[in-house]
């Protein structure tokens, strides 16, 4: 269900975006310094700048469709460097949650991990390393990946067979659901 | 001596096991009361508020809740460095409004004040009085050992919410550290981001973050690093001899949690915290520097 936005729509969409972060785009000089520290920057098809630039322009096209938003590792060394504070990790956020609401995934293995990591804690409210690589390897078709080192976690004990839960996991699925309900993240 | 409630994560039961039990032996040694937050919960990590900020602000203040319930406002003093900036995080929100608190409270379904403070364990560990006791129960020391103390993200940044001595430079570790006789190398890379879990989910892009993080370390003479985190060692631990191997390099950088270190010379036995159990050897130096400095008592 792809949607295309146009100049109006993609700039009200940036406009609530940055609101939500709390960013004055226009306070934005384009120094550069954000991309210069970011680490995730030499696998970004946008940088962190760029991202910046874009939704000044009210061009969100370009992000929506980026793999940049699922990239982002949310470090925070852009932000505690740029001279204006301006909060890119959240902007990358919530461009990723307004992507994804409008079934745009730049980086699909980047949203089947933290789908299955929240999986996790609605059934347990714990989360389990090993159970959670194990689905991630099946649900992607990477079967052989990082299980180089399943012999030596088993060896010493590192996956827990012992169930590993809160008193009653219910209690944190219904939590979590509550907080699903009440919307009004993703734009 | 201390007294405080302890959120320990869920890696602590994996592979973090050897960090909890060196933990709880150099708390054992120095008298330092660490009570479980009752029932805790896991903190959402990084998945929770990639997508939904209210999930991600109320599984950590949950666990602040519980803590409440005694009403003791004792600090709440967390292991993990990802644990630690979303129980500050959440502990935040709570106190930024009456309105916030009383959505949080809504979706948890229990009072949530924040009257708990919120400290990393370096922050503890840093300050004089467990400084001091930590040096009084020290029978070695790590004389002439070169380590890489690894802060990474989250202990550092935002810096409004983790607030670290220095977001660039913080030296809480160092200091720790070197009550051992280990020298703390200057070196690139303390608050580099490791690229957390984009190591399960998109690996050719984060891979390069740990082979800097490693090249840098090994540049500056480190002979190690020490880290804060368990997820922060397992990324540069489990995962440096296929690093070595992608992007090419002969050597070995054994990660230890920094209590490890104390622990080891408080005369704890290696084997009562699994240093044998580390993916990168670890034991080998330990033993060499350990007799390098000999016994201080
Ligand atoms: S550091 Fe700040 S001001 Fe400079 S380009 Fe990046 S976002 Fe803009
Ligand atoms: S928070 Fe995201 S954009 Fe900013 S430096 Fe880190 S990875 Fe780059």
């Amino acid at each position: 269900m792809e949607e295309c936005l146009n100049a109006r729509s993609g700039a009200e969409l940036a406009n609530s975006i940055a609101a939500r972060a709390g960013v004055k785009l226009h306070e934005c000089y384009q120094c550069g310094k954000c991309t210069a520290g970011c680490p995730m920057a030499h696998a970004m098809d946008l940088m962190p700048r760029q991202l910046v630039r874009y939704m000044q322009l009210g061009r969100m096209e370009e992000i929506l469709g980026s793999k940049s938003v699922w990239l982002c590792a949310s470090c925070h060394t852009c932000v505690e460097r740029c001279p204006h504070s301006i909060d890119i990790p959240s902007l990358m956020e919530l461009s990723r949650q307004a992507a994804k609401a409008r079934g745009r995934v730049g980086v699909k293995t980047v949203d089947m991990f933290s789908g299955i990591f929240m999986q996790n804690v609605k059934m347990f409210g714990k989360s389990h390393e090993a159970l959670m690589e194990g689905v991630y390897n099946v649900t992607t078709g990477r079967f052989m990946q990082d299980m180089e080192n399943v012999p030596h976690m088993l060896k010493n004990k590192m996956v827990g067979i012992e169930p590993h839960t809160t008193n009653n996991p219910e209690e944190i699925k219904a939590l979590i659901e509550r907080a699903l309900e009440m919307g009004g993240e993703d734009a | 001596m201390k007294r405080c409630y302890y959120f320990p994560g869920c890696s602590m039961a994996a592979t973090g096991k050897g960090y909890q039990q060196s933990i709880d032996a150099v708390a054992r040694k120095i008298g330092l009361e660490l009570v479980a937050i009752p029932d805790w919960n896991c903190c959402g990590a990084t998945a929770a508020h990639t997508m939904n900020e209210r999930m991600a602000l109320a599984l950590p203040a949950r666990n602040l809740a519980r803590a409440e319930q005694d009403g003791g406002g004792m600090e709440i003093a967390v292991a993990c460095a990802a644990c630690y900036s979303r129980m500050q995080y959440a502990r935040q929100a709570v106190l930024s409004s009456p309105e916030k608190r009383a959505e949080i409270e809504a979706i948890i379904d229990m009072p949530c004040s924040g009257s708990n403070p919120v400290i990393s364990f370096l922050e503890l560990f840093s300050r004089p009085e467990l400084m001091e006791a930590v040096q009084a129960k020290l029978t070695k020391n790590l004389n002439g050992l070169k380590v890489a103390c690894y802060y990474g993200c989250l202990t550092s940044r935002p810096s409004a919410i983790a607030r670290p001595d220095d977001p660039e430079n913080p030296m809480q570790m160092d200091r720790i550290v070197a009550l051992t006789g280990a020298e703390p190398v200057a070196w690139d890379f303390k608050t580099e981001c490791c690229g957390a879990s984009h190591q399960v989910d998109a690996p050719k892009a984060a891979q390069p973050l740990i082979h800097r993080i490693l090249t840098n370390a090994r540049e500056h003479g480190a002979d190690c690093i020490v880290t804060a985190c368990p997820l922060c060692a397992l990324n540069l631990d489990m995962r440096q001899s296929k690093i070595m191997e992608t992007f090419g390099g002969d050597y070995a950088l054994p990660v230890y949690q920094f209590t490890e270190l104390l622990a080891l010379c408080m005369g704890v036995h290696p084997r009562d915290f699994g240093l044998h159990t580390h993916f990168t050897p670890a034991v080998g130096l330990m033993r060499n520097a350990l007799k390098k400095g000999g016994d201080q008592a």
